[in-house]
């Protein structure tokens, strides 16, 4: 069916009109006993078939304000003051039946998890046509064939049956394209995504973002896209509003907002993709992993891995998920014998299991966590945390300890009020930043970060980055950079292994692997990283068709 | 790079900072938060244990002593009049606090002296020993511990250090598959794995790492468990296989004067008295639950907040 | 454990729903069999004079002998064992010791004929109890979950939490108190006899009934409220609303099919509970059913029926925890329709 054709029976508004306008919109949220602003007075007009971009960092508000569109907040949560007009309903005034009969059919909602966000008891198409049959938008018996049509325009693999399938049945990309099928199916006015691609690998969210892309343009619907990934919007939207603690900071459209950000908070937002550190070639081997299996159980999940790591240099690991980046890591400080293979360290071999290792090894190589949060025992002060490791390995107690204490905190840029704090009293970065005084306090030969910046908004993570490289300059420590994120192997590697299903797929200089000539796979993950131009998706499927 | 965001993050970032204040303020502000329910809770509870502590003191009459009216009516002389061979009921009852509630805790410290270090090592060991414990523990519970108690007193015979050591034993399970549920949920945190990798014996693991983070939950189950054991050993005293006479214990107070309520008609008073052990156990084990309801729901709040 | 192993092999041609069934079933059985062995060697526990305390200071050695030898325990305890599974499959539970004398003369009734009638009165009580408590216990739990921290549901939420700490002789007496003594609408006994007619023994029940009412009641909606609230906390509610679903096409459509496994779990639980929470009652109410029994075996320390009664708690306590487990299996999704 033609697109133009299955759009007709939607009521025939011009394009140009107002849909939504929220004017001086408050929001309350309810924690610790009583009400904390969450949205404070922000403004949004968006006219039919217009794509806004709604971007922030972590507790910006983004989500409270797109569920808001729909007059909706969460348990918890009020919408205290202002106004949201939708198509000349005062949403703030109408009774609850009223908003349900909008809801899922004249504005739809996109969640980020997929597979949290699906009913696990019924059948992906009963799920999809259950607002468009509720509303008898079309005959019942119309819906699923429309579904299929959705479906196949989303180009979901085998259309005709994926529908009879359940939730659990099928992979995360592929949930997020029923999900928006599911929205479109009622033909919206207005669709809300909030994060939908977050949450899935590289590869995969170009071909998520593709097919949102399309069906949204060929039904003309509106749409507000959540994210924190300004490449990622820059795709898809028309306009963008950068959103920070709940108030707006500024808005405009896409190219101009990309190429002349007029803020200094957004400003800071684009730089932070621009930060490099220039590579350097080592040449002392510390590290190096030879000819290594392992396996969880009987999955084998790396298969005759080879990484070498040269003395104060970064690896960076990179690769999407279950490539066997962190196994590595387990092998590496002995949580997970290996199968096959040794751990080479400064020329010997390591044993293969903790149990078996000296202390003085333990403590030459540190590890540090991607969720700092429970990485540290929330019951101890940051004083004890950091203090540990120096009475565990140096002897370090009392006033030696604590004159130490106070010295690392000054390497993370923290001053010493923070040294009887308890994890709960910091923010995320400031704990990254703690994690690493502690992998610090061992007097490390290697760090191991295992994603350790991919839990933090960017320019945090930034700051992270540059804490690391000032480190190593200082005490000439090697990392093994775990991550996924190419931004950042960009930013602080010398050297990139890149690994895929539990194999590595090369190892080189960063300036050889960013590099044409490419392995098929490398190139397939490098070009899949948004970049910050609008015509990156468009560019690049009209490359790969 | 503009330097306005260079330094953000070092000392200046706001995290979820609360306000930095002293055990005894967090605790004070917690008590005037509380629910009336608690504080009724608290006071029944910490009343509770001054006439335990003190029951010869308060009591008007020994424990054993007899009086030669049995069934006597309340009066000046007697308040809650005598039981079914003449001794005060009210001395008997303050007394009772004082045995059924002492039984009660040594049952419990006992069970989760048992029943809390193996659920840790479980957890911590995980392998064949955790497989072996959690699987007979299953086949434990799978007798009802009323029943099963029963079945044990009527081999080994009806003493206290049997009872204690009974329901000790049937208890810990329940407290073993708690703290191994609460433990596994902490021992997978990365602050554990890094313990491990500095190289911390199993010893400072469960010390440091473990019971700190998992004091909350069975300081609740602390309260639950032992309301439910002083339940379990009314139950069995008043089916009179419990605690055995002539210690004063309220279980078997209800039975040995369960037939006065059949006088209500004529004197309510003495309908009531049968009532009366009864209802000091009921107080009891209400005001536990609602201290450990509120517990339960404040420290579950604190989670919410991460 | 070689069903286990033996059943692994089995599942990888099975729909995983039957070999999940199958395994629960075999750990059941297991389950059932270790009970039982530990029932049955609570009597090689005894101690060595506990025949003269069965026949009376003044048993001859002979029939101290004899009675040893009725028992089997001149044979090895695991042959023993298996005699003893044995006859308990043939519906033979063996021998009470009550009734025999130190001269050798045996009055003793088999178990069988003590614990048949006793059973069917307490099975018509927990029937009539879970009769009425079930429905009502789920209807009103989600009530207080739908309407969650209304008026209702903190009522409900205060009185529940005083109805469990409660012990059940405390609720009994109270009844009896007002609705026997002080108002003569029941009776206080439960005094009924193979003979009673069905409405009268339904009357003479109605205090226990109750009883048992009120505390199985308390425990259930409040597990029931729990077991809503955390799937109403779950995505695909909140996802079910943003679709515009009703407050009733929420909680039937959505929350509903994802339920049946929880509500499973808190229906065999509180009937598990009841199985215990009788035997308590029995005896406040004078009622002659297998809870009474047993506290009267336990006081005379009749050990073959307190075997007996003991099998029988641990087998319907094993059966209703199997049961649920085997309806949460069957109504899941993830097990239904394997990927």
């Amino acid at each position: 069916m033609d697109a133009d054709e299955m759009n007709n029976n939607q009521s025939g508004a011009a394009a140009g009109d107002v849909l939504l306008e929220m004017r001086d919109v408050h929001i309350e949220g309810f924690s610790d006993e009583q009400w904390h602003p969450i949205i404070k007075g922000v403004d949004i007009t968006l006219k039919r078939g217009e794509i806004m971009g709604l971007i922030g960092e972590s507790g910006a508000g983004k989500s409270t304000l797109g569920l808001a569109a729909m007059g909706f907040a969460r348990p918890g949560c009020r919408i205290t003051k202002g106004t949201i007009r939708f198509d000349n309903q005062e949403l703030t005034e109408l009774p609850k039946k009223n908003k349900r009969e909008l809801w899922g059919t004249r504005i739809a909602y996109v969640a980020q998890s997929a597979a949290a966000s699906f009913n696990p008891a019924h059948r992906l198409i009963d799920q999809t046509v259950e607002a468009a049959n509720r509303s008898q938008i079309r005959p019942v018996a119309e819906s699923r064939s429309d579904a299929i049509d959705l479906f196949k325009a989303l180009q979901l693999p085998s259309p005709d049956t994926i529908g009879s399938r359940y939730p659990h049945q099928v992979s995360g990309g592929q949930l997020q394209r029923v999900m928006t099928a599911m929205a479109m199916s009622p033909r919206p006015d207005l669709i809300i995504f909030d994060e939908p691609t977050t949450a899935l690998d590289v590869t995969t969210q170009v071909e998520v973002l593709a097919s949102m892309r399309k069906i949204v343009e060929e039904f003309h619907t509106a749409a507000i896209y959540i994210t924190h990934d300004l490449a990622v919007v820059a795709q898809m939207a028309d306009f963008i509003k950068v959103l920070r603690y709940g108030d707006e900071v500024e808005e405009a459209p896409t190219r101009s907002m990309l190429s002349a950000p007029q803020q200094e908070y957004t400003k800071s937002l684009w730089s932070v993709r621009d930060f490099e550190k220039p590579e350097e070639q080592g040449d002392d081997v510390v590290l190096s992993l030879d000819g290594i299996d392992a396996a969880y159980g009987k999955t084998k999940v790396l298969h005759d891995i080879n990484i070498s790591l040269t003395r104060g240099k970064t690896v960076a690991v990179v690769g999407e998920s279950g490539s066997g980046k962190s196994t590595a890591a387990r092998v590496i400080t002995g949580l997970l014998p290996p199968g096959k293979g040794q751990v080479v360290f400064n020329g010997e071999a390591l044993p293969r299991e903790l149990k078996g290792r000296s202390k003085e090894q333990l403590q030459r190589i540190q590890m540090i966590y991607q969720m700092a949060d429970t990485a540290m025992n929330p019951r101890q002060t940051v004083g004890q945390i950091i203090g540990r490791p120096l009475d565990f390995y140096l002897g370090l107690t009392g006033a030696a300890q604590e004159k130490r204490v106070l010295e690392l905190l000054k390497m993370i840029e923290l001053d010493e009020s923070f040294i009887d704090r308890l994890p709960s009293e910091l923010s995320g970065g400031q704990k990254q930043r703690i994690c690493i005084a502690r992998a610090l306090a061992a007097e490390p030969e290697i760090i191991i970060c295992d994603e350790v910046t991919s839990a933090l908004d960017q320019i945090v993570q930034e700051g992270i980055l540059k804490l690391l490289l000032s480190l190593q300059k200082e005490f000439g420590i090697s990392y093994l950079f775990i991550t996924h994120d190419i931004a950042t192997v960009k930013a602080i590697s010398d050297e990139i292994v890149v690994m895929f299903q539990g194999k590595v797929v090369e190892q080189g200089l960063k300036s050889e692997i960013l590099n044409p000539p490419y392995p098929e796979y490398t190139k397939l993950l490098l070009s899949s990283v948004p970049e910050m131009d609008p015509d990156w998706l468009t560019n690049l499927l009209s490359e790969r068709a | 790079m503009n330097t306005q965001y260079e330094n953000y993050s070092a000392a200046a970032e706001v995290g979820a900072v609360r306000k930095r204040r002293s055990r005894l303020e967090r605790i004070w502000i917690d008590l005037k938060k509380a629910p009336l329910s608690a504080w009724f809770g608290m006071i029944v509870v910490f009343a509770y244990m001054v006439v335990a502590l003190f029951a010869p003191l308060i009591a008007p009459y020994g424990e054993a002593e007899v009086f030669p009216e049995a069934n006597a009516a309340w009066s000046s002389q007697f308040i809650f009049g005598t039981d079914q061979i003449g001794r005060d009921m009210l001395s008997r009852l303050i007394y009772g606090a004082r045995n059924t509630m002492g039984i009660a805790l040594m049952t419990t410290l006992l069970s989760f002296l048992i029943g809390g270090s193996l659920g840790l090592i479980a957890a911590i060991s995980r392998g064949w020993l955790d497989q072996l414990l959690s699987r007979s523990v299953d086949v434990l519970m799978a007798i009802p511990s009323l029943i099963f108690a029963l079945m044990l007193l009527s081999i080994f015979g009806s003493t206290v250090t049997n009872l204690v050591i009974i329901i000790a034993l049937l208890d810990s399970t329940r407290v073993f598959r708690l703290t191994r549920s609460v433990a596994v949920n902490v021992v997978v945190m990365d602050y554990v794995e890094a313990a491990k990798l500095r190289g911390e014996g199993l010893g400072w693991i469960m010390r440091k790492e473990l019971l700190p983070n998992i004091m909350p939950p069975l300081v609740a189950e602390f309260g639950l468990r032992f309301s439910f054991v002083f339940l379990t050993i009314a139950a069995l005293s008043f089916l009179g296989v419990g605690i055995q006479p002539p210690t004063a214990d309220w279980g078997s107070m209800v039975r040995d004067n369960a037939n006065l309520i059949q006088f209500a008609g004529i004197d309510f008073r003495i309908g009531l008295t049968p009532l009366l052990p009864a209802a000091a156990i009921a107080l009891l084990t209400v005001a536990v639950n609602f201290v450990v309801d509120w517990f339960l729901h404040k420290t579950s709040g604190i989670r919410d907040e991460h | 454990m070689s069903v286990c192993v033996s059943l692994d092999v089995w599942s990888k041609s099975l729909h995983p729903v039957l070999s999940t069934v199958l395994k629960r079933l075999g750990l059941g059985l297991i389950t059932l069999f270790v009970v039982s062995a530990i029932i049955f060697s609570s009597i090689s526990l005894l101690p060595g004079d506990f025949g003269e305390a069965v026949l009376g200071q003044a048993a001859t050695e002979d029939t101290v002998a004899a009675f040893r030898k009725e028992l089997g325990l001149d044979k090895p305890a695991v042959t023993r064992y298996f005699e003893w599974v044995g006859s308990v499959l043939r519906g033979d539970l063996g021998t009470s010791f009550s009734g025999r004398a130190a001269s050798g003369v045996n009055r003793a009734r088999s178990v069988v004929e003590l614990v048949k009638p006793r059973l069917q009165n307490t099975l018509f009580l927990a029937g009539v109890t879970a009769i009425i408590a079930v429905p009502l216990a789920l209807i009103l739990g989600l009530a207080a979950a739908l309407y969650r921290n209304s008026y209702f549901d903190r009522t409900v939420n205060v009185t529940t939490l005083t109805t469990i700490a409660m012990p059940e002789f405390f609720v009994a007496y109270i009844l009896i108190l007002f609705f026997s003594s002080l108002l003569p609408w029941f009776p206080s006994l439960a005094n009924v006899s193979a003979e009673t007619p069905f409405w009268e023994r339904l009357y003479k029940i109605s205090l226990p009934a109750i009883t048992l009412t009120l505390v199985i009641m308390a425990h259930m909606m409040r597990m029931t409220r729990a077991a809503i609230i955390n799937l109403l906390a779950s995505d695909y509610i909140e996802m079910a609303r943003l679709k515009g679903a009703s407050r009733r096409e929420v909680i039937l459509k959505h929350a509903l099919p994802n339920a049946w496994a929880p509500i499973a779990t808190v229906i065999a639980f509180n009937l598990a509970f009841l199985v215990v929470g009788v035997v308590v009652v029995e005896v406040v109410f004078v009622y002659p059913g297998i809870g009474q029994l047993m506290v009267d075996a336990v006081t005379s320390r009749d050990i073959p029926v307190v075997q007996a009664c003991a099998l029988i708690f641990a087998g319907t306590y094993i059966l209703l925890n199997l049961l649920a487990d085997v309806i949460g299996i069957v109504s899941n999704p993830r097990l239904l329709h394997p990927r």
